[in-house]
């Protein structure tokens, strides 16, 4: 039989939540038990949330300097040293994840299964390509161990209350000295909802304008509590910073309902919303793209519209 | 640096809706438009910018795949590379097995920098230059929208869930593209003419002594599943009763 290992991602004082979707995916192994590793300066907090999420059987906490931050050179060596127990090591298809495990499979010298969508058999699974215009179930050897990302749009956080044991180890390996962390400058969006875990998202495009005009999306995503999001274009105009940017090479999300105002609905848009529960779009022209996957539509001018919604809701 | 790496991978055009054949055994490529992967072609550009500012002596791309890939060399070379390494195979690598065939490259070429897409637009695997970097035991900058050259180490912006992370590393070192890191130049008409006369040379995969293996077998391909298209509602109000009613607002 095997074991999972899971690794935690984290900022150093909270578990994102990308690690509770991880551990449902790891849920689809039947039978294997599931470990979660945290790689920490001082993983505590850290460690202690991890170990109240579902089925975790322990939490091995790897307090380390190098750890202060995430980086893939420094972690893969610990990550390949602790592999060795495991028969499956699982990361989340975030930016930490995509950064990282490609890294420990080669130090283990096995393939890395990229965003996995659905749990066959221990060794088979499926997951999207080309901008999830196909799906592919794959197969990896049975004598390898698997090393994969789990595509967090496809599952739901696992349940809390768990009570898993902690565990403090020290691993002997050695740690590269050549990469060095300096800084994160990120929007942090004033305390609205994460992107990635939020249920409600509503997204503006390059119909939005300018900079000043997204100030329309922020407050109807307010008036919803949502959090929100842009498309790639809108990002490239800098209408919006770069961690709003939703599709195939921004954030691939799952929320309860996206509404998407002034977006025509490329190809690579929609690759990021296809696991949404309803999609609302909103647009002047009729014959935009977005329609087609839409589930309720609306053609008109945002400008008019948004306002109008805000009486409303 | 004496030289910059480049891979350039070729890959199904990114305007080309791509469909799934319907026995299941892969997706729809004859007759479909090959081009350079687009995260590959922003590397390059990357690449050349550099030897621009004179931080690199020459700019050398490498692709590994069929006699077609040749055609993608060009357009590198066109858009302004200095010459093509071409390793020829008919099987289709892994990305451990690519990054294993790019190590052999490295030590010959000893390259300060090796430069690739974050991800091909075809697999969507997001994986080689992380594995490159782990096999040649150097850093990784990975999705990175800003780099800079100074001496022996660079700092590089990366475009991460969080916002925007700086890191510093030395060189040799591996960095993958993302998307805002820079928008390609054009290629010119005597440019590819001229591209026709700069060295590009073949290498069998053999020669290199890689055996690829298949780790992972694709069992089946399938398309997803569709959305339907919904309802039109006709103003703001008509959307509102809709949401309610679904419970969703
Ligand atoms: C390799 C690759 C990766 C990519 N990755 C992504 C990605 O991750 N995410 C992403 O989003 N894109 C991505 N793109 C870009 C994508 O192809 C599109 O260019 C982009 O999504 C377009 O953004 P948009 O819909 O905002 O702009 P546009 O296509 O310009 O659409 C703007 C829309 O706004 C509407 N509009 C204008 N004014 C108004 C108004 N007053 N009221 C209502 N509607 C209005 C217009 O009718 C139009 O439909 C990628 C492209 C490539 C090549």
């Amino acid at each position: 039989m095997g074991r999972i290992l899971v690794i935690a991602e984290h900022d150093g004082s909270e578990l994102n939540p990308s690690t509770a979707r991880c551990l449902s995916c790891a849920g689809d192994f039947s039978g294997l038990d599931c470990d979660v590793v945290v790689l920490a300066k001082d993983g505590k907090r850290v460690c202690e949330q991890a170990a109240t999420l579902h089925d975790v059987s322990t939490v091995i906490r790897i307090d380390h300097d190098a750890n202060e931050h995430a980086l893939a050179a420094v972690q893969a060596p610990q990550i390949a040293k602790l592999a060795e127990d495991y028969s499956h090591v699982l990361g989340p298809s975030t930016t930490f994840g995509k950064d990282l495990m490609p890294r420990v499979a080669a130090l283990l010298g096995v393939a890395q299964v990229s965003d996995i969508m659905s749990v066959i058999s221990p060794h088979s699974f499926q997951r999207p390509i080309f901008a999830g215009n196909a799906i592919v179930t794959v197969e990896t050897r049975a004598q390898d161990m698997v090393v994969a990302t789990v595509r967090t749009a496809s599952y739901q956080a696992t349940a809390d209350g768990g009570k898993a044991t902690i565990e403090s180890r020290a691993l002997d390996v050695e740690l590269p000295t050549h990469t060095r962390y300096r800084g994160t400058s990120g929007s942090g969006d004033g305390g609205r909802p994460d992107l990635q875990s939020a249920s409600i998202v509503i997204s503006g495009g390059r119909g939005v304008g300018s900079e000043k005009n997204f100030a329309l999306i922020y407050q109807l995503a307010d008036r919803l509590g949502a959090a929100v999001g842009a498309s790639r274009a809108a990002v490239d105009a800098g209408y919006i910073a770069n961690d709003h940017q939703v599709g195939q090479t921004g954030k691939i999300i799952s929320p309860d309902l996206y509404i998407a105002i002034g977006i025509s609905g490329a190809i690579q848009h929609i690759t990021g919303i296809k696991d949404a529960g309803t999609i609302v779009a909103i647009n002047k022209d009729a014959d935009a793209p977005i329609f087609e996957i839409a589930d309720i539509g609306l053609v008109g001018d945002l400008f008019t519209i948004i306002p109008e919604l805000e009486k409303l809701l | 640096m004496d030289r910059i790496l480049v891979c350039l991978k070729r890959a199904v055009d990114y305007n080309v809706r791509i469909r799934v054949k319907t026995d299941g055994s892969g997706v729809i490529t004859d007759g479909v438009k090959m081009s350079v992967n687009p995260f590959d072609e922003i590397a390059l550009e990357e690449a050349l910018r550099i030897r621009e500012k004179g931080e690199t002596g020459e700019v050398v791309v490498v692709s590994i795949g069929t006699d077609a890939c040749q055609q993608q060399l060009r357009v590198g070379l066109a858009m302004g590379a200095d010459r093509a390494i071409h390793v020829r195979t008919d099987q289709a690598l892994e990305p451990l097995d690519i990054a294993r065939v790019l190590i052999r490259i490295a030590e010959a070429e000893k390259p300060g920098l090796i430069m690739l897409g974050k991800q091909a637009i075809d697999g969507d695997n997001n994986q080689t230059g992380q594995m490159l970097a782990a096999l040649w035991e150097r850093p990784q900058a990975t999705f990175v929208s800003e780099l800079t050259i100074s001496g022996a180490t660079a700092t590089a912006v990366r475009e991460v869930d969080a916002g925007l992370e700086t890191i510093e590393f030395e060189l040799p070192a591996v960095v993958t593209s993302d998307l805002r890191l820079n928008e390609p130049r054009y290629v010119k008409m005597p440019d590819i003419m001229k591209a026709k006369r700069k060295p590009l040379t073949t290498t069998e995969l053999e020669e290199l002594g890689i055996t690829p293996q298949t780790r992972v077998t694709v069992l089946q391909t399938a398309a997803p599943p569709a959305r339907q298209k919904g309802k039109m509602v006709a103003d703001a109000a008509e959307l509102v009763a809709e949401l309610k009613r679904m419970d969703l607002a």
